[in-house]
This record gives structure tokens, C-alpha cells and sequence, in this order.
């Protein structure tokens, strides 16, 4: 019996999702065979998409995106005749997100939410504490890097994230404007809210910091371009994923234990905190031969022990509040005892409210952003014109 | 000595034009041949030799099969644009009738098409025939590009190849299937020679039909998978690998054309310089 | 000849067309004939073969005081100028390098024949692999193109070619330059080594300033094949899609027709509307080759020589 699944294409990734497949390889006597699909999640969706429309069984089990289910859901088979109740031993609002017209078309990998890396040893010489606040960040970074530089660093920036025009600039963005209490892009019930003040003043802060904190580049980064920066030691502060930390912390990397993670700072003082909620989910492909082995090897590959294995060796967020107090995930990621409330109430993108054309919105919105901060133009006139283009695109508002 | 001075500047400016033509190629294969995290250090001149980028390329994703894929579609093309385009082009070139002007205008307006313009109809027609995802998808669309580009330039040659031979054939009576593969034929070795290097340099380059008709790494062609390769685990982008694998499939490109370069040089211009 | 001859001929020339014709209209006359139908409907990706028919609205419709349609959506008009952009700006280097390059192979010096292979090496190189190069080299960090301008003190930061806005079309621009000079160089090459050598003979002997001699012989001569290399290069460069796509993917600084259109059919499902968006190239692209095809007919019929 031979099915194939789709994961990740960065290394950790695809060697932890090998090591899982080999285990159920070896436990039911099963061929795995993994496709590799491109790193950047625009390009991997493009592809799922022109694959599951033509109707291809070359995949099996699909690594989706958080956002997907409502995209994709229609392709996926329900879940749940398998499951055996398994899913209630996951963060509810995941399995919620993963529930589409009342079927369960994905199951829960791992949970990811935007943290901030930094550099403990930069900040404890220049003596200072983690940043609270957005502001307190420029400010920080600017002060470290422009020491460093002087002091023949000349490498070094403050501040690097993902700035490039695609899905990783919407999270960056949404973390912005909703930590400033400007909102979600779209509320849950379709209104259109991105066009306020907050989320101008929000923007106004992160353009600032094209040129100054952040190299020009930045606004071409994803994330492995972002973590090479931050790895190779050329910056204080990083807006990424937890799957940096693992490797920031590997053998061979320049900053070992010198890197901190703490939740992105507030918009304000007593202002809210927000983290893009990512993670990737596996669903079952409705074209499958064999949907009862390739559910299986979902439910294999989301059981605590496989989670725990991810946690501890990749540092992968598990998606089951009880591996959060496993004290061997805690030691090699201890953060995930400190962040524990970023990820359960990680802030979802608006896929939910927008349905198919989440994609469109997200384009839409980071092409906006790209501009602002690419441009250096008025961000509270492009935010009125992107509420446009969004009108336009939900059709009045109805999605 | 304004003399000199000329002689002087002709050789800057060969020095210049050829700068220009070969750095890049020449930086990637310095790039390729770095390890790790040298690859990070800008250098003008090589200063190791190191392999492992390439090793690195054909361990961690089929490579040998993507090239493997590339070869087969290609020469599944010439072969099928060759075979095709020969009798097109004997009646193009050498019967007149009412309407040849337009069919051959008609033939190389579809050279021109833009390939996004036939992508959805594609999409549609690959989905049909079941073919998603499978090599044969790609032999199909290429023709568009190879097809009508194989008929001009073999109906160029086959318009400059003198009459009396034929004539001569005609009257001991050779039927036209004869004098296409007897006559014609073995007259237009290095027409076709050309033509069918043209169309396989092509085929070997496209990326838009098979970035979006193939999906499994096994089946992708060269182009795809450099496209697509991503970042392994050390903390860097894997530009190592992306050049090795560039300066791997680039190389026996290049010799090819080198060697043929009198001919290809040929067929370029036939099509487009009318004498 | 006998007709009865010449009609068996025409026959059998019919016959030897007939699988070329079968062939080209499986593959690009159906399907783009499907593209035009598709455009007028409101097919979606995630529900292929079930679909409306719309009649103009992927164009432009209003409805409820809002207009939508392509014609509406100010990042096509963005992708229709980056593509003007993009091809006269680089046809016009091409050009111009093409005809220096042409023009100093065509002087007979020691190593000739190792240049003009050299010439061809841009042009044998996969698109994909110049654009990766070329990315690699205008890395922002790790750049060597960056690397040697700091050093020869012309820039005093390094510059983010592929991330600024009012620099990547230009970067894209360069690259295509290096990649297709060559293609018009040996176009201007094989016209000029048709040039009668007489009349140069004469300029030289009247003493006639070589500068003078290009612009009053050499290229009114070559001028025919001139406009044919430069056409060619146009309609190619309106369709531009890989190397944009590989150096900057869908960003909208260097966005062109071909990426809108894909990114409409692929990344948003919207086969109508992407269909509708490569109607549109095609339609801009089939009107150029029309007038250009128009204007030079006269030679095609072609009398075999």
C-alpha cells in the first residue's frame, strides 16, 4: 500500500516529517512517499489548488495552511468518522477554524504564532530589557545597532521581518495595526474595518523603519531571509516564527545562546499585544484511493507523541495544551511555558469571514502595506483606497 | 598614435562586451563552488574548490530525475516538431497555392502568442486527456512555441534548395512522399540539424507550462526544480545549491551551442532577415 | 506541367499540412478559443467545469455604485504600464547594444571567432537560471553587484535592487537586456555581412568619418532587418513572465500582464477573470502583429528562389 503526503520543504521540516512518516511506515507496514512542495506558502497553495482542481490523486495527505480550510475545504474528505474523538485533545479554536459546513476537513499539526527574536547578549551589554512596546523597539534597536556600528558592526540592523508583497507581509501588518487597536482587516461578520487612524499610525511606525532599522532588502524578505539576517548575527531584533529558535540554537549557528524570544510588543503602554496565528494542518485529498490509510497517518502524525517529538526536536508548537506542560518540551523550549497565552489566543487572519477570497484580501492588503512602506506615502489615504478594492472584492461588503 | 589610441580603445571595448556577456555565468560557477557558509563572503577570484554543493543538488531532491524529465520532454518535442514540420513544410515551400501566404502568416502569428493566453484553455484541455501532472502535458503545450517556428525556418531552407532536382525526380515519376524523404530529406540534414537544436533549447527553458501543469517533484522539469529549490537546515538561503544546480544544467547547454554555433546562428536569423 | 499534375501536388501538399494543422489546432487554436470562452464566463478553479455565463462583466459591470472588472482594477493598468515599460525600455538597450556588439564582430581582429561564441553564451542560458543568477548577484546582502559599487565608492549603503519599487523593474529591465542582446546582435550581424563591401571602400577613400559612414550607410542598409529583430523582441517582451516571476515573484513594482494574468487564474481560482486578463494580451499583442504583418506582406508570398 503506497500513499504519498506533502510536507514542508525547508530542512528541519522535511526531516522531521520523514522521521513521523518512517514511524507509521514501520508500525503498519505502509510505503510513504513525500512530495516536496515550495517553501513559499503563496506558491504551495497556488499549486494544491491547480492540483486538487484537476482532480490529481498524486497526493494523498496535504499539509495545509491555517487559513485553507476555508479554500481547499470542499477537496478534503471529513475526518471525523476516523478520528475517534481524537480532536478533542486540541486547542478548541483550532479544530474550530478546521471545521467547514460541519466536517472536519483537517486535523492540527503544530500551532504557530508571530514572536519576537533578539539578542540577549546585545541587549544585556547595552542594558536593555526586552521591548514592551512598538515604540520602545525603534527605539532600542536604533540605539544597539547604531552602538554596534560604531564600535566596527558595521553589518548589523536593528530590526529584520518579513517585508516581501505575500501572505508572511499580512501577518507582519495584522500584528501591527491589531496591537494598535485598529483591528482585523475584516471583523468576523464581513465588515470592512482596515480603514481607521490606528491602523495609520500603526503603519506610519513600520515605515519608519524601512532605511533606518531595517535594511531596504527587508522589504523583499520572507522568512528564511529574515532568519539568515538574524542567524548569521546581523541583527538585534526578528519578528518570526518559533521554528527559528531550534535553529538559531543548532550546533552550527553564529548566535547560539545568545537569543531570546518574547511576545511582539504592544501598540501602546496599556495596549493589547497581537500574534498572527499560523500553524499548518493535514487534511485528507477526497481524490485519495486509500482515505482510510491516509487518515490514519493524519491521526498518527497529530497524536501527542509525534507532537512531542517535533516540539523537542524542532521546536515545533504542539497543537494540545497538555504538551505545554510536558517538562521536556519546556526544556529546549522554555518559552513555550512564558508565551503559553500568545498561542492560544493567537490572532486569526480573517479567513474565516472572507471564505474563498481570503487570498484575495490578503493579496490586496499586503500589496497596500508593500506600498506604504516601499513608497513612503500617506498611509491613511491607501487604507482608504484599499477599503475600496476591498468593497470591490466582497462585492459590497457581502464576500 | 591617435592610431594606437584607437587600437586601444576597439580592445576596451571587446574587454567591456565580453565582461558583460560572461561574469555572471562565471560568478555562478565561483558561487557553486564555495562551501557553506563561504558562500556569504563576496569573492571575485575562486578560492576553493568544493564540491558539495553540487553532491548537495543530487541528494536532496531528484535532480538527476528533473534533468531526467527535461531530456525526455525535450527530445520528444524536436522529434515530434521535426517529423511534423518536414512535410509542412515541403508544401509550403515548394507547391503554390491559393492561401499559402496567409497559412504561413496564420502559422507564425501563433509564434507569437502569449503562453498565459492559452494557460486556461490548457488547464482545461490537460484535465480533459487526464494528463495532469504527467510529462506528456508539456510535450503537448511546448508545440506551440516549437511547431510553427520548425515550419518557418524549414520552409525558409526548403525555398532555397534548387528546382532541377526535383523536376528531375517528378518526371521518373517519384510520388511526393518519396521525393520528402529520398530528395528533400538528406538536402535538409542541417536545416533540420538547426531547427531541431532550436526547438530542444526551447523546450529545455520553458518554465510557465511546467510550473503550472506538473506538481510532484518527481515529475518537474529542470527549470521548476531550480526555481523551487528552498533553504535546508544550516542558516542560509541555499544559494550554493540554486548556482551548482544552475552551472549543472547550464554547462552541456553551452558546449551544445558552442559546437553548433555556425548553424544555430543560421536558424536564427533565417526566420527573421529576409534575403 | 501538366494541371492535372499541379493539382495532384496541391493535393498531396494538403495532405503533408494536414498533421501540422491537426496538431497546432489541438494545442493553441482550441485552447485559446476556450480562453476567449472563459473570459466571458465566471469559471473558478476550486469548481472547474461548472460555470456561468457572464458576458462582459470580468471586464467591467457596476453594480451598487461600485464598478469591478478588470478595466476597474487599478493594479491591471499598473501591470499594462510596467509592460510597456518593460519592453520599450529594454528593446531599446537591446538595440543598442546589439548593433555595438554587431558592429565590432563584424571588424575582423585576432579572436573574433571565440567572441561570437561567447555572444551566444547569454542566450543558451535558461531564462530561470539567468534570473537566479542575476537575483543572486543583486542580493541586497550578500550581493556581489553591491559588493563592488561599495568598494569603488559610488554607493555608500548597500542598495536593495530587487525590494525597492522604483528599482526592480529596472533591475528586471537589466537582466533581460544581458539575456537577449545577444539574439539581436547576431540579427544585425548576418545583415551586415550582407552589405556590399564597395561602397565602404569609396567612404574610406573619400575620407569619410567612420561615425558619419554608420548613420548614412551602414544602417539605412540594415534597417530592414533593424525593425524585424526589434518587432520580434517587442512582442516577446510583452509577454515577459519567467524572469519576473523567479526575481520578484507577484510584487507590484515589476508586476506585468502575464504575472496579472496568472495570478488571477492560479492564486486567486479566478479563471474568468485571468482568462479575461490574457484575452487582453493577446488582444494587445495580436494588434501589433497585425500592423506589423500588414506592413511588410508584400514580401511573404514569397516566389521560391
Amino acid at each position: 500500500m503506497q500513499i504519498s503526503i506533502s510536507c514542508g520543504a525547508v530542512g528541519v521540516e522535511l526531516e522531521l516529517c520523514r522521521e513521523g512518516v518512517s514511524a507509521w511506515e514501520e508500525q503498519t507496514g505502509n510505503r510513504v512517499e513525500i512530495v516536496s512542495t515550495p517553501n513559499s506558502s503563496t506558491e504551495r497553495l497556488a499549486l494544491y489548488q491547480q492540483m486538487l482542481a484537476a482532480g490529481a490523486d498524486d497526493i494523498d495527505v496535504f499539509q495545509i495552511d491555517i487559513v485553507w480550510p476555508g479554500i481547499l475545504g470542499g477537496y478534503f474528505i471529513d475526518l471525523a468518522p476516523y478520528s475517534d474523538g481524537a480532536e478533542k485533545a486540541h486547542f478548541p479554536n483550532l479544530i474550530e477554524n478546521d471545521t467547514v459546513d460541519g466536517k472536519l476537513v483537517a486535523l492540527p499539526w503544530w500551532t504557530d504564532a508571530g514572536v519576537l527574536f533578539y539578542r540577549r547578549d546585545l541587549l544585556e551589554k547595552h542594558d536593555f530589557a526586552p521591548p514592551e512596546t512598538w515604540a520602545e523597539l525603534t527605539a532600542i534597536a536604533g540605539t544597539v545597532q547604531q552602538a554596534e556600528r560604531e564600535a566596527g558592526n558595521g553589518d548589523l540592523w536593528g530590526y529584520v521581518w518579513q517585508g516581501r508583497a505575500y501572505e508572511g507581509l499580512t501577518c507582519n501588518g495584522l500584528e501591527w495595526i491589531d496591537s494598535f487597536g485598529g483591528g482585523t482587516i475584516v471583523a468576523d461578520d464581513g465588515t470592512i474595518t482596515v480603514n481607521n487612524s490606528r491602523a495609520a499610525a500603526a503603519l506610519d511606525l513600520a515605515a519608519s523603519w524601512v532605511g533606518s532599522i531595517s535594511p531596504r532588502g527587508v522589504l523583499n524578505y520572507d522568512e528564511e531571509a529574515a532568519r539568515g539576517v538574524f542567524q548569521s548575527g546581523r541583527a538585534v531584533f526578528m519578528r518570526n516564527w518559533p521554528y527559528a529558535w531550534s535553529l538559531a540554537q543548532g550546533q552550527d549557528s553564529p548566535v547560539r545562546g545568545k537569543v531570546g524570544v518574547v511576545a511582539l510588543p504592544a501598540g501602546s503602554p496599556d495596549g493589547q499585544r497581537s500574534a498572527c496565528l499560523g500553524g499548518w494542518h493535514l487534511a485528507v485529498s477526497r481524490f485519495s484511493e486509500h482515505p482510510a490509510e491516509a487518515a490514519d497517518l493524519v491521526l498518527f502524525l497529530t497524536s501527542a507523541e509525534r507532537q512531542k517529538v517535533r516540539a523537542v526536536r524542532g521546536s515545533y508548537n504542539p497543537t494540545r495544551p497538555a504538551l505545554y506542560e510536558d517538562q521536556e518540551v519546556l526544556g529546549v523550549s522554555p518559552f513555550f511555558d512564558t508565551l503559553y497565552e500568545t498561542f492560544e489566543t493567537a490572532n486569526p487572519r480573517p479567513a474565516r469571514a472572507t471564505g474563498t477570497r481570503y487570498n484575495r484580501v490578503s493579496f490586496a492588503f499586503s500589496r497596500a502595506i508593500h506600498e506604504i512602506l516601499s513608497k513612503g506615502i500617506e498611509p491613511a489615504p491607501r487604507l482608504a483606497e484599499l477599503e475600496r478594492d476591498l468593497l470591490r472584492l466582497s462585492r459590497g461588503g457581502q464576500w | 598614435m591617435t592610431r594606437l589610441l584607437k587600437g586601444a580603445g576597439f580592445w576596451l571595448l571587446v574587454a567591456a562586451i565580453l565582461f558583460y556577456l560572461l561574469f555572471p555565468f562565471y560568478y555562478a560557477v565561483l558561487t557553486s563552488l564555495k562551501s557553506g557558509s563561504a558562500v556569504f563572503q563576496v569573492s571575485y577570484w575562486p578560492t576553493e574548490l568544493d564540491f558539495s554543493n553540487y553532491v548537495r543538488v543530487f541528494t536532496e531532491q531528484p535532480f538527476a530525475r528533473n534533468i531526467l524529465n527535461s531530456l525526455l520532454v525535450s527530445f520528444a518535442v524536436v522529434a515530434l516538431s521535426l517529423s511534423l514540420g518536414l512535410g509542412a513544410a515541403f508544401a509550403l515551400g515548394r507547391v503554390r497555392f491559393r492561401g499559402r501566404s496567409t497559412l504561413l502568416l496564420t502559422i507564425l502569428g501563433v509564434s507569437m502568442f502569449p503562453q498565459v493566453a492559452v494557460l486556461s484553455g490548457m488547464f482545461e484541455l490537460v484535465r480533459g486527456l487526464g494528463l495532469y501532472n504527467n510529462l506528456l502535458s508539456l510535450v503537448l503545450s511546448y508545440l506551440i512555441f516549437t511547431l510553427p517556428f520548425t515550419v518557418w525556418v524549414l520552409t525558409t531552407f526548403m525555398r532555397n534548395l534548387p528546382g532541377e532536382i526535383e523536376e528531375a525526380a517528378i518526371l521518373e515519376g517519384a510520388t511526393p512522399f518519396v521525393l520528402v524523404t529520398r530528395i528533400f530529406l538528406p538536402l535538409l540534414w542541417p536545416a533540420m540539424v538547426t531547427t531541431g537544436l532550436l526547438a530542444f533549447i526551447v523546450a529545455w527553458n520553458e518554465f510557465l507550462f511546467a510550473l503550472t501543469f506538473t506538481l510532484t517533484n518527481t515529475q518537474r522539469t529542470v527549470p521548476v526544480a531550480i526555481a523551487l529549490i528552498t533553504g535546508g537546515s544550516e542558516h542560509e538561503l541555499p544559494w550554493g545549491n540554486i548556482m551548482a544546480a544552475s552551472v549543472t544544467v547550464t554547462v552541456p547547454l553551452i558546449l551544445l551551442v558552442l559546437v553548433f554555433q555556425r548553424r544555430l546562428v543560421a536558424g536564427l536569423t533565417a526566420g527573421a532577415v529576409k534575403g | 506541367m501538366t494541371s492535372d499534375l499541379t493539382r495532384a501536388r496541391i493535393r498531396s501538399a494538403w495532405l503533408f499540412l494536414a498533421p501540422m494543422l491537426l496538431v497546432l489546432a489541438l494545442v493553441a487554436a482550441w485552447p485559446l478559443a476556450r480562453t476567449f470562452y472563459f473570459s466571458l464566463t465566471d469559471a473558478e478553479l476550486s469548481r472547474f467545469g461548472d460555470y456561468g455565463f457572464i458576458g462582459l462583466e470580468n471586464f467591467l459591470a457596476e453594480s451598487r455604485g461600485v464598478t469591478y472588472g478588470i478595466l476597474a482594477d487599478p493594479l491591471w493598468w499598473v501591470a499594462v504600464k510596467n509592460t510597456l515599460l518593460f519592453a520599450l525600455v529594454s528593446v531599446f538597450f537591446e538595440t543598442v547594444f546589439g548593433v555595438i556588439i554587431a558592429l565590432v564582430l563584424n571588424a575582423s581582429f585576432p579572436g573574433r571567432a571565440l567572441m561570437r561564441a561567447a555572444v551566444l553564451i547569454p542566450w543558451a542560458i535558461p531564462t530561470v537560471v539567468s534570473a537566479k543568477m542575476w537575483a543572486w548577484m543583486l542580493h541586497d546582502q550578500f550581493g556581489i553587484v553591491n559588493d563592488a559599487l561599495l568598494r569603488l565608492g559610488l554607493i555608500s549603503a548597500p542598495v536593495a535592487w530587487l525590494a525597492s519599487s522604483d528599482l526592480a523593474l529596472w533591475s528586471v529591465v537589466a537582466v533581460d537586456v544581458w539575456k537577449t542582446t545577444p539574439f539581436v546582435a547576431l540579427m544585425v550581424l548576418a545583415a551586415l555581412q550582407m552589405l556590399p563591401r564597395d561602397c565602404y571602400e569609396a567612404a574610406r577613400v573619400d575620407g569619410i568619418h567612420p561615425v558619419r559612414v554608420f548613420f548614412h550607410v551602414t544602417l539605412p542598409l540594415i534597417k530592414p532587418a533593424l525593425i524585424v529583430a526589434v518587432i520580434f523582441r517587442l512582442l516577446d517582451a510583452m509577454r515577459v513572465f519567467d524572469i519576473v516571476y523567479i526575481m520578484t515573484g507577484n510584487a507590484e513594482a515589476t508586476m506585468t500582464m502575464s504575472v496579472y494574468a496568472r495570478q488571477q487564474f492560479v492564486d486567486f481560482q479566478d479563471v474568468g477573470f485571468g482568462s479575461a486578463a490574457s484575452t487582453l494580451l493577446f488582444a494587445a499583442i495580436a494588434l501589433l502583429t497585425v500592423i506589423y504583418l500588414m506592413a511588410t506582406r508584400a514580401d511573404l508570398g514569397g516566389r521560391a528562389r
